[in-house]
């Protein structure tokens, strides 16, 4: 057992000298970029107002308890309101999105050098801005109101559903796409009939997702001024009365459990 | 196959069955339902038409500040918020990794004790089902404005994202691997550090990257409630009307979620 290979460790290390130096390297500078980036961040911070945070919080949380529960009926037609910025929104983001998905998906594109790369901007330029800012900007464009969460929720959720979609359409089977083109069906019939039914669970599986994730998004669009829960939270939260914040977040809570019930089980249903 | 009976007319119109909902009761049930739902939900919208028409010069304008960016004339609190930004998102998603790692451990069912498990499942949940908007709400009244509430904000969110990710990961592992290194007569810590962690680490690396793509999105949105960053400076650019500054500000976070999405998967093709 003891057999001494020449030129061998005498104990095994993980890693070979280079490669461990290397690593200590990288950490160091990971650990310098942090401490650089906490003491330009924190040039501002008032540390009292941070001491002060426990007391603050116990404050807060006395004002919170117990929760105005009558609030409660004044909160039913935001949330409807709510649900149906978030429905609605989704079926505007779905309605754009799916064109949008086979503009871009390589095997469905009419043009890769042309067309591809344009669908691919309105991608990132939806996913990379929130639906608050989207919101924040349609209320200071088409005036606060329902209209304009729907319209921020549309806008975001087209980059998710058709990036989602169009990496399902480039993962169908070709084969029957070949079989339904070899009897002689049109480009929009190979479409109907190859393509739509590969990728129809995927498809649903996307907009209820992305649906789940609206009704949590929608629950602030208020905020800016588009609707919904947010404006009651809003003012709630500038008359300072807690107790009436803490029953708005159950309602949000509770709403948020039971979207995300729905999409679960109906994903399970479809998938 | 058995040979069937020869029909005495062949069908000449094929019809799809359907995929979904084939019971045919319970499909018009559903779709009459959904219609309803949709006059019912479209009926609640009030729509100003005339605000919207004048709406519509503004938005032009918008659209012309995004096209002819402005960067320049309000550069200073564009730059100012954008540090913010930056720095909040490196610090909190340094913080979010340091604080998830050894609660995504004690979610992970194969690793941790039923009370540890339960403990850190719960922090998950709590940390999971508030918006992070919500959460900076919170945090803004407690600490006061500006990017430490910021920082906490998105390091709470971090945990629930990663230390979730995490567990799920851990529980996956491949068992003949721990069960391998356990033979030798390893602790515990050996077990995790010699079975557990090389299986895990690629991942852990890959989703730290996307979150940290994340935190950079979602500081942009919780200045807009006061924890700092360069979504305070858009909220007071739109309350301005200054259109141009706007445009500036968006295709500034456009352009670094680009370069932080382009890197972060390169970086994690190179380490898987």
């Amino acid at each position: 057992m003891n057999t001494q290979v020449p030129g061998a460790q005498s104990s095994w290390q993980f890693r070979t000298p280079k490669q461990t130096l290397l690593r200590w390297v990288g950490w160091f500078w990971l650990v310098v970029l942090t401490v650089f980036c906490w003491q330009v961040m924190n040039e501002n911070t008032i540390w009292a107002f941070v001491s002060d945070a426990p007391d603050q919080a116990a404050d807060i949380g006395h004002r919170m308890f117990p929760p105005a529960w009558s609030y409660i009926n004044n909160l039913w037609e935001p949330l409807w309101d709510t649900i149906n910025i978030a429905t609605l929104g989704t079926l505007l983001g779905i309605l754009i999105a799916v064109p949008v998905a086979f503009l871009a998906a390589t095997n469905t594109t009419p043009s890769t050098r042309f067309v591809r790369p344009l669908a691919l901007l309105i991608i990132v330029a939806s996913r990379s801005i929130n639906s608050l800012i989207w919101a924040l900007l349609l209320v200071a464009i088409i005036g606060p109101g329902l209209l304009a969460g729907i319209v921020a929720i549309g806008l975001r959720s087209i980059g998710f559903i058709a990036k989602l979609l169009y990496e399902a359409i480039e993962e169908i089977d070709d084969k029957q796409v070949e079989a339904v083109r070899a009897t002689g069906a049109s480009g929009a019939q190979v479409i109907d009939y190859a393509v739509v039914p590969q990728i129809l669970p995927a498809f649903w599986g996307i907009s209820v997702f992305r649906w789940d994730i609206n009704i949590r998004e929608s629950t602030i669009l208020g905020l800016v001024g588009a609707g919904g829960l947010g404006i009651q939270l809003n003012a709630s939260l500038s008359t300072l009365a807690w107790n009436q914040v803490a029953m708005i977040f159950i309602v949000i809570l509770g709403t948020v459990v039971i979207s995300e019930w729905v999409s679960a089980k109906v994903r399970e249903a479809v998938l | 196959m058995a040979l069937e009976p020869v029909a005495q007319s062949y069908p000449t119109r094929w019809k799809r069955p359907p995929v979904l909902l084939t019971h045919p009761l319970w499909r018009k049930i559903i779709l009459l339902g959904g219609l309803v739902y949709l006059v019912l939900a479209i009926q609640t919208v009030e729509v100003d038409w005339q605000r919207v028409y004048l709406g519509l010069e503004r938005g032009w304008r918008f659209v012309q500040g995004f096209l002819v960016p402005d960067f320049t004339s309000r550069w200073n609190d564009i730059y100012a918020g954008l540090m913010e930004s930056l720095t909040m998102t490196v610090t909190s998603t340094v913080a979010g990794i340091l604080i998830s790692v050894p609660i995504g451990i004690g979610a992970a069912r194969n690793l941790a004790p039923a009370p540890v498990y339960l403990a850190c499942r719960g922090i998950i949940t709590v940390s999971r089902s508030f918006q992070e908007v919500i959460i900076a709400i919170l945090l803004v009244a407690m600490f006061g404005f500006g990017p430490f509430a910021g920082f906490l904000t998105l390091a709470f969110a971090t945990i629930g994202f990663l230390s979730k990710l995490l567990a799920e990961e851990i529980e996956d592992c491949d068992r003949s691997q721990i069960e391998a290194i356990r033979a030798t007569g390893a602790s515990w810590w050996q077990v995790v550090n010699y079975a557990v962690q090389p299986q895990v680490m690629p991942r852990l690396v890959g989703l730290s990257l996307y979150r940290l793509d994340i935190n950079f999105r979602e500081s942009a949105v919780i200045g807009i409630v006061g924890a700092g960053g360069i979504g305070a400076t858009l909220n007071t650019a739109i309350d301005r009307y200054e259109y141009d500054s706007a445009g500036a500000v968006l295709i500034i976070i456009i352009a670094i979620v680009l370069v932080v999405e382009y890197s972060s998967s390169y970086i994690r093709r190179w380490v898987q």
